[in-house]
């Protein structure tokens, strides 16, 4: 219910999924400029320029995500409305992997058509990875997001706090695209996998068990 | 005598065996062969590395039971905990590339082993950040024990994704599941070192908590 509420209210404005869209391409585009294309080889390149982008733009959802409530109390009419704190939480979640997902969507092809990388022989486990690898740092982030919305310096607070939780998903992520970009089997990234599923599973359960925290008095 | 004085004194013990540790290591420990005086860092960096990790370890620990306690004095633990757990990653960030520069002809390189250790201490510098973002009192230690278990969590992942990557760093040779592969007389400087750590970190945080107490009493009574 929430998430509908959220992505209701995200696709009547607009506003903030556009802006997330632009900065995608904006960051695509200063990642090419910022490279020597003689020097460096595209595929050496690309899984950290997708990862990258993909977190910067995640972050910027994420911020998004607490703000909206503080106009006009909205978050206190939401903490006594007979909704449980885990319905909360989740209904957040849901809402900022949804927003996520539409940007990555956006931005892989993006990111094809701009690197020139071919994705289509490994799409699949690509989005696989990148399903993976996002689920973690969403759940984190979007917890985080409720706390510091209530701090002095909100959005310099995000980053600062969530970039350290960003690094195994995004260290993971890397290095399973890389595998599949340069299309070696799957199987040698098992280690790095196992790694993606068990962070998911790890921050999604102590993000929902430490939710209520952030929110009860 | 107070909390304060006594970790005053335990400080001091501390610095006095890490002063004899020096001794033991210069003086009465065998020079290592491939890599000769330069390893004699080495009995100042694992130990404040394992203490880096633990104090994490042990803010997290001291957030859960604050969450179902609700009992200040673990608050100013994990604040205490905290801080020497940042004085310690200094310590290491700082110690690894002076041990680095003459045995890895590099100060820094992008290696698991130091970008991990650089993201424990972004993540305490987080944790404290946080802290002086919050102004009421309750939320701030509310806020700061959901971090601080977080914290905790990531440790092990930081850890772990080590072993996953071909790194420079030598791989643990003490905390490691099987026995340690140093030999005697090394393994007695190192461990005497670790003991002089384990006091430092007391005395520390010793004397931090009883500062995180009396800046809590005063909190609550000017309110």
């Amino acid at each position: 219910m929430v998430a509908r509420k959220d992505l209701l209210l995200e696709f009547r404005t607009r506003t903030a999924i556009l802006s997330a869209l632009v900065f995608t391409a904006l960051v695509l585009t200063v990642f090419e400029f910022g490279r020597d294309p003689t020097a460096v080889p595209t595929i050496d390149l690309a899984p950290s320029i997708l990862w990258v982008t993909f977190t910067f733009a995640a972050m910027l959802a994420l911020n998004r995500a607490f703000a909206l409530e503080l106009e006009n109390q909205a978050l206190e009419g939401l903490l006594v409305s007979p909704l449980s704190r885990t319905s909360l939480y989740w209904g957040k979640l849901i809402a900022n992997l949804v927003f996520v997902a539409i940007v990555e969507a956006v931005g892989l092809p993006l990111f094809v058509l701009f690197f020139d990388v071919p994705v289509g022989h490994v799409l699949l486990p690509l989005v696989g990875v990148i399903a993976l690898a996002t689920v973690g740092f969403v759940a984190v982030g979007t917890l985080f997001s409720a706390m510091v919305i209530r701090t002095r310096f909100a959005e310099l607070m995000l980053p600062v706090l969530l970039l350290p939780f960003l690094i195994p998903p995004l260290v993971g992520a890397v290095q399973v695209t890389g595998r599949l970009l340069e299309g070696r089997p799957v199987v040698e990234a098992a280690g790095w996998l196992k790694l993606l599923a068990s962070y998911d599973i790890v921050f999604v359960t102590l993000s929902t068990l430490l939710f209520p925290h952030t929110v009860d008095e | 005598m107070t909390l304060a004085q006594k970790g005053r004194w335990t400080t001091v013990a501390g610095l006095a065996l890490l002063a004899a540790v020096y001794v033991r290591a210069l003086a009465f420990t065998p020079i290592e062969r491939t890599q000769g005086p330069a390893q004699k860092i080495y009995y100042i960096h694992v130990p404040a590395a394992i203490w880096t990790e633990t104090a994490m370890i042990l803010v997290g620990l001291a957030s859960i039971f604050f969450l179902f306690l609700k009992d200040a004095r673990l608050d100013s633990f994990a604040e205490a905990s905290a801080e020497v757990g940042t004085a310690f990653a200094t310590i290491v960030l700082t110690t690894g590339p002076i041990w680095g520069k003459p045995i890895w002809g590099t100060w820094w390189t992008w290696d698991a082993r130091l970008t991990s250790t650089l993201f424990l201490f972004f993540l305490y510098i987080g944790y404290l950040l946080l802290r002086g973002a919050v102004m009421e009192a309750g939320a701030r230690a509310r806020y700061a024990a959901v971090l601080g278990i977080c914290g905790m969590c990531l440790v092990p992942f930081i850890h772990f994704s080590v072993y996953l990557f071909r790194t420079l760093h030598p791989m643990p040779i003490i905390m490691k599941p099987s026995t340690p592969s140093l030999p005697g007389s090394m393994l007695a400087t190192w461990s005497f070192s670790f003991v002089a750590f384990t006091v430092l970190y007391v005395g520390f945080v010793m004397q931090r908590y009883a500062l995180a107490r009396a800046g809590a009493r005063q909190e609550a009574g000017h309110v």
